[in-house]
């Protein structure tokens, strides 16, 4: 279990006071000035060796996305940090935790990183839905302000830095980062197509770096610790502290603060206080966020929460956020339900998705009942392959495979219940 | 967004304006885009036309944003079709939306919704015949540890809802007062019901519960972390000083 | 510059090009329906991925740019799988009532679902339904149809330049609408029709006419406009059912004007289908040697100063020719193609052609408009220079009405004295001229009808002069014409004639000149009027000669650039009319005075004798530049809108029903709109 000494996020649970005076007491802002000085290239390298990976899903290097902007901008193009505080995949409330009670390590973060790429200006992009949270996260950006921490020569840098909240209205998508670019546009949220990466063409054509909020937020612990102490943490490739969250049929549902590489049963029974009715009761779990392939009790009980040890288990980390299911879950209704969100929150741009998501849901709503042939189970699994990896996001993928991940494991549950439904209408 | 509400009782204003008070919020978020980029505020200007107009944004309030960010009008129709926090048609004056998705349902989302939908009379989709309560099914709000979860007017959460505690919210709000906004069970926001696992340091010096432990002599009274509306206002925040509900 | 292999096959392209651009040069199909090469590219249907060596997913091909050693599979199972993926999901909200859609037979998803889809449907699940939206007389909509591709909004924003139409809603409820019931104003908006990959969009006028194996096709141009748009007329039992843009890059690309596609209805209404001869103040019916032997008659023993002819604006050059040389014989010089009174100086083609050419505007970095509103004159031409600010921003003036463009422009001022401050150097654009690389002006009808039209025609040469517009290989002087048959008439001289006087001569043959005064022809004056509509000037006739429209002839228009241009024959002309050329050859050996050509290829000759531009069909011989105009002062009043209803120009859209309706829904309620359009 990770130490107390070792957590970042010291006021999760928003016990102190998230201004700026409790949160320097928490070592906050603390020699800000002086990592700046260590100059652009030292905080990249930091963030580098550090091991640290996007904490929004995709788990990519996040030094190495740092290290894709332009060092200068040779045609005069302003760069931009753009943090995706857009957190909307079912089962997560993580970065609300960070916002609302620690907002100030979200804006040191926001100008360290910007700085270490060039940006003079930091969008943050924040679901509509925390409305408390947004206006929790603008206390702490003007006390920075005044505080002169940024704004013009930020923490007495000579570095000119501005950060901007701006808040989204109700759309899963802008979630993905080129789609929440387009919606800080001002325009719908559509993702874009790839090439141009945000990197050379993001934010209003310009090179732009989109952040996950938590990955923002330790970085200036990161600084302050050194590279070291956080690639200590955890397994190798899986480095550092996450903030978990624990929901679901558990006794303790909770965030949590732990190291990368826990094993799931630990997190669900150290800090989720067990499943209710015990570890056997135990069905499934979705181990982290509503697109990620849920695991039965089997995998559950040996499998590890961190990107690798995840992906061999035919699932993924995702925003580890961890979903437990006990025995009396209507487990074919709880996909069928994800199937709606997907359906819901597509954009509609891409054929496959727009509409494939309503055809998988259409028929998984039947599959609750019973009322589909056997023979639709492995349709469902072909329609998702016809999605899946033929769209320009990843939601096209992300609605085939919860769907994927029920069929895998829980195919029986499926076939009995057309059998069932057979029966009584045949009675 | 369609698919959602069509009501056709009711009349387009002709006109709107933004009140004096909120013209200063829209300037003040236009000046957070760069010159020229000022369509990156259609979403903040929308907002502030649903406060200001009872929980809906009229025709007439699109046609002035594109009017104020210099863009065509199907293009801030595009943005207002697209969001779902955005109504296109009035609202009750408490518009609840119902958190169904899955870790919302797994913890008994399903019989909150039912035990309201008895209490209001109304079905998902519905306003009372008052103009109070209109209830809406949304999709995750991202408070899954305090599931299940109803939102107000897009603004505070309500959380650990049992068809039990969520009638005394119905009833505050119908009253005309404000319910304690986050836990309707006295949780601390996300830490556990059986309490910390953590920071066990903070949790004793806080008088937090700790898992396992006997509990806490009493309750520290400074933790008073559970957001509240704040009373001050900054320029750039997106909760207009106008029309107090 | 990128060098791959596609299929096996090597290819290096141009830095920038697609795979999709790439796979199109080997002459490999893909399929598509979001793609258009004229507009931008959102690669959202998903049809045309391929796979590329070492994608783990397929990759959108119009999207993707080529790079080198890129390996591109266009068929492997991996593109296949795709593509029936993608076909598979079109369909399932799709409705399939091909039996009774317009599209049916000519439908990019029919044919790609025969090519690439299943032959069955595994959708069980309710369909979609979507409610059709209104927009205007000329586009029907049947939305339960649309399969999002996008592409008439971008058309929209990108080439008609008004942003009416949007995609509403999201996810499955994506919607093509308009904003709240807003019609689509566009003199442009048929071409979504066409753009439109399935039967969403199709035209209202045409409507359960025909299918498209029934048609034939006729290559041809159009006549509503001196643009000179290549089109391609569909006939069916000598009836014109329609009319499509045919591909002309350096003219209209693929795209014509509404009035182009949809005034043909006006080809069946008020035709001339017989002589006719006025007898007791009535025009009554005749038969052609009756027609001809009264005119005959009325000939014989006036002195050829007394004779006037006056070409209309539909006149084809083959006609026009046979006249000028039929009034030669007669003895008369009075012949003019400036029906509406136009003053500028016709003796240079540098001073009355369209010299930067239309493909030429694409090159300029400046424009200047005087008298002009090109959006109604010239549609396409419009098109092109919003193309033009589209893809560099350039500056453009205007001098003349305050006009809806749908591109910004820096207003100037009214009339001549604006003109004359910029030839003296002085005004806020004097120094965008200046610093322009490639600038050009385009004078319009607005500027010269006018009694000082000379004057003016002169002053915007010295403006052309000043700022440089001529340079090695850059003619940036532009006179612009609404009339298709005026170029034509003016590289074969059909003018020096005085208007008032031929109207009040003995006789006065008209070849389709419907706008002249009518009211200020002489009441002794013998009227020949041929032409193919019972328009303004027929009623005035003492003699009726009926002729043929352009869709019934084979004949030569030139445009507005020089260009002459094939009109081939699609169907005959109604009764008894004939091809005009024809008609007067006819008329001229009854008249004694036989004109030395019998058929289409010595007419033909003729033409190119009496201009050589003629010998070279489809392409423009450079003006040289001369002086021309007259120097003088100009009167100050402000130039004039030329036309105040794009809808109904000309004999044949004044006779339109659905032009009508266009002018009934667009030009009134523009009247009531308040300047903010879009």
């Amino acid at each position: 279990m990770l130490a107390d000494k070792d957590r970042v996020f010291t006021n999760l649970y928003g016990w102190l006071g998230a201004d700026l005076k409790s949160a320097q007491a928490r070592g906050n802002w603390d020699r800000t000035k002086d990592l700046l000085a260590k100059g652009r290239e030292w905080i990249v390298e930091e963030v580098k060796k550090s091991e640290l990976r996007g904490r929004g899903g995709a788990g990519f290097p996040t030094g190495m996305k740092w290290s894709f902007m332009p060092k200068e901008s040779k045609d005069g193009r302003p760069s931009y940090l753009v943090i995706n505080a857009d957190e909307s995949e079912p089962g997560t409330c993580k970065d609300r935790d960070i916002i609302r009670h620690e907002p100030h390590t979200i804006v040191e973060g926001a100008l360290l990183a910007s700085f270490a790429m060039g940006a003079h200006a930091c969008y943050i992009y924040i679901r509509g839905e925390f409305h408390s949270e947004a206006v929790a996260l603008q206390k702490a950006i003007d006390e920075a302000y005044e505080a002169k921490l940024i704004g013009k020569n930020a923490c007495g840098s000579g570095w000119d830095f501005d950060l901007y909240l701006h808040r989204g209205a109700g759309a899963y998508i802008c979630g993905e980062e080129t789609a929440l670019l387009n919606s800080l546009e001002g325009k719908k949220g559509f993702p874009r197509n790839k090439p141009p990466f945000p990197a050379g063409a993001g934010l209003y054509a310009c090179p732009t770096t989109v952040n996950n909020i938590e990955t923002i937020a330790v970085v200036p612990e990161i600084l302050r610790r050194g590279a070291s102490w956080f690639a200590s943490v955890g397994r190798e490739k899986n480095r550092g502290t996450k903030v978990f969250c624990l929901s679901g049929h558990i006794n303790n549902p909770c965030n949590v603060e732990e190291a990368m590489s826990i094993p799931l049963k630990e997190l669900i029974e150290k800090h989720g206080g067990g499943v209710r009715g015990g570890w056997d009761n135990l069905l499934a779990v979705i181990p982290g966020g509503s697109s990620t392939k849920l695991l039965p009790k089997d995998i559950s009980e040996t499998v590890l929460m961190d990107f690798d040890s995840l992906r061999t288990a035919g699932s993924s980390l995702g925003t580890a956020a961890v979903i437990v299911m006990d025995k009396s879950t209507d487990i074919v209704y709880a996909i069928a339900r994800l199937a709606r969100f997907y359906w819901h929150e597509s954009c509609g741009q891409c054929t496959p998705c727009r509409e494939g998501t309503g055809w998988m849901y259409r028929i998984m709503q039947r599959m609750v009942k019973g009322e589909a042939d056997v023979t639709e189970i492995d349709m469902l699994l072909d329609i998702g392959s016809e999605i899946e990896g033929h769209t320009i996001c990843a939601h096209g993928d992300a609605s085939a495979w919860p769907i994927q991940g029920l069929i895998k494991h829980f195919r029986p549950e499926m076939e009995r219940r057309i059998m069932e439904y057979r029966q009584k209408a045949a009675a | 967004m369609s698919g959602a509400l069509k009501r056709t009782d009711f009349v387009q204003p002709r006109e709107f304006k933004f009140s004096k008070e909120n013209m200063k919020l829209v300037e003040a978020h236009i000046a957070k885009y760069p010159k020229g980029r000022q369509a990156s505020a259609v979403m903040p200007l929308l907002d502030i036309a649903q406060r200001q107009n009872d929980n809906w944004i009229p025709e007439a309030a699109m046609e002035e944003i594109a009017r104020l960010l210099d863009m065509t009008r199907i293009k801030v129709f595009e943005v207002a079709t697209f969001y779902t926090m955005y109504n296109l048609e009035p609202r009750g004056k408490h518009h609840l939306q119902f958190c169904t998705t899955t870790p919302c349902w797994l913890m008994g989302s399903a019989d909150v919704v039912k035990a309201c939908e008895k209490h209001l009379g109304i079905h998902m989709g519905e306003t009372t015949k008052d103009g109070q309560f209109t209830m809406t099914e949304v999709e995750c709000l991202g408070a899954c540890v305090n599931a299940p979860v109803v939102q107000r007017n897009g603004d505070e959460f309500y959380e650990d809802l049992t068809p039990d505690n969520v009638i005394p919210v119905i009833e505050a709000l119908k009253a005309g007062k404000q319910p304690k906004i986050g836990s309707q069970t006295g949780r601390q926001t996300s830490l556990g019901p059986l309490g910390a696992t953590s920071l066990a340091k903070q949790a004793h010096d806080t008088g937090n519960q700790i898992m396992g432990e006997p509990a806490p002599a009493k309750k520290a009274a400074k933790a008073a972390a559970v957001p509240t509306e704040p009373k001050d206002s900054t320029p750039t925040d997106t909760k207009p000083k106008g029309k107090k509900k | 510059m990128p060098k791959l292999t596609i299929d096996g096959l090597e290819v290096t392209v141009e830095p920038g090009t697609s795979i999709i651009q790439a796979v199109e040069q080997l002459g490999i199909e893909i399929p598509r329906f979001c793609y258009h090469d004229k507009l931008s590219v959102p690669a959202n249907c998903r049809m045309c991925l391929v796979e590329v060596e070492k994608s783990p997913k397929p990759v959108a091909s119009c999207a993707m740019p080529c790079a080198d050693d890129m390996k591109v599979y266009t068929n492997s199972p991996m593109a296949q799988k795709a593509r029936k993926g993608v076909i598979e999901m079109l369909l399932i909200n799709h409705p399939l009532d091909c039996p009774i859609c317009d599209e049916g037979g000519e439908c990019d998803l029919q044919d790609q679902t025969v090519a690439y889809g299943f032959d069955r449907s595994r959708y069980r699940e309710e369909k979609r339904a979507v409610k059709d939206k209104d927009l205007g007389p000329l586009v029907k909509t049947v939305m339960t149809r649309c399969i999002h591709c996008t592409r008439c909004v971008r058309f929209g924003e990108e080439i008609a330049g008004v942003e009416e139409l949007g995609v509403l809603n999201r996810g499955e409820y994506l919607e093509i609408g308009t904003y709240i019931q807003q019609l689509v104003t566009s003199e442009m908006s048929g071409n979504i029709i066409d753009i439109c990959p399935v039967g969403a969009l199709t035209s209202k006028p045409y409507e359960f006419t025909a299918r498209p194996w029934e048609l034939r096709k006729t290559q041809s141009v159009d006549v509503s406009d001196a643009v000179g748009s290549n089109i391609r007329i569909d006939t069916r039992g000598g009836e014109v059912l329609r009319v499509l843009p045919r591909l002309h890059e350096d003219v209209n690309e693929e795209w014509i004007s509404d009035k182009a596609r949809f005034c043909i209805d006006g080809l069946k209404n008020q035709r001339l289908d017989r002589p006719y001869i006025r007898q007791n103040g009535k025009l009554q019916p005749a038969n052609w040697p009756q027609a001809f032997e009264e005119i005959a008659k009325r000939l014989k023993g006036v002195k050829g100063e007394r004779i006037g002819a006056v070409v209309g604006d539909l006149a084809d050059c083959e006609s026009i020719i046979a006249l000028k040389d039929f009034m030669r014989t007669l003895g008369s010089t009075n012949i003019e193609c400036r029906q509406d009174g136009a003053q500028f100086d016709a003796s240079e083609p540098c001073g009355w052609r369209f010299n930067t050419t239309i493909a030429g505007i694409e090159k300029a970095d400046a424009i200047l408009l005087i008298g002009t509103n090109p959006r109604t004159e010239a549609a396409l031409i419009n098109a092109r220079i919003r193309k033009t600010w589209l893809a560099k921003h350039i500056k453009i003036g205007v001098i003349g009405q305050q006009i809806d463009l749908n591109y910004p422009y820096k207003y100037l001022g009214a009339g001549p004295e604006t003109l004359e401050e910029l030839a003296k150097g002085k005004g806020a654009f004097a120094d965008v001229l200046l610093k322009a690389q490639a600038p050009m002006l385009i004078l319009g009808p607005g500027a010269v009808c006018r009694d000082d039209g000379l004057e003016i025609h002169a002053l915007a040469r010295k403006v052309a002069e000043k700022y440089n517009m001529l340079r090695d290989g850059w003619n940036g002087f532009n006179l612009l014409h609404t009339q298709a048959s005026r170029v034509g008439a003016l590289e074969l001289g059909f003018t020096g004639g005085d208007l008032d006087k031929m109207l009040k001569g003995d006789v006065l043959y008209l070849l389709g000149a419907d706008e002249i005064p009518v009211n200020r022809i002489g009441k002794d004056t013998f009227v020949i009027y041929q032409g193919h509509h019972g328009d303004r000037a027929a009623a005035r006739a003492d003699v009726i000669l009926p002729g043929a429209a352009y869709t019934e002839k084979n004949a030569i228009y030139v445009n507005n650039e020089g260009r002459p241009q094939l009109a081939k024959q699609a169907v005959f002309a109604p009764g008894e009319a004939r091809e005009d050329w024809k008609i007067i050859r006819a008329l001229s050996e009854i008249a004694g005075k036989a004109l030395p050509y019998d058929d289409i290829a010595q007419v033909r000759a003729r033409l190119v004798e009496a201009n050589p531009i003629f010998g070279a069909i489809d392409a423009i011989k450079p003006a040289t530049w001369k002086p021309f105009g007259k120097d003088g002062d100009c009167d100050k009043s402000p130039f004039g809108e030329y036309i105040a209803n794009f809808y109904m120009t000309d004999a044949i859209s004044r006779a339109s029903k659905v032009m009508a309706e266009c002018t009934d829904a667009f030009e009134q309620g523009k009247k009531e709109k308040t300047g903010t359009h879009g």
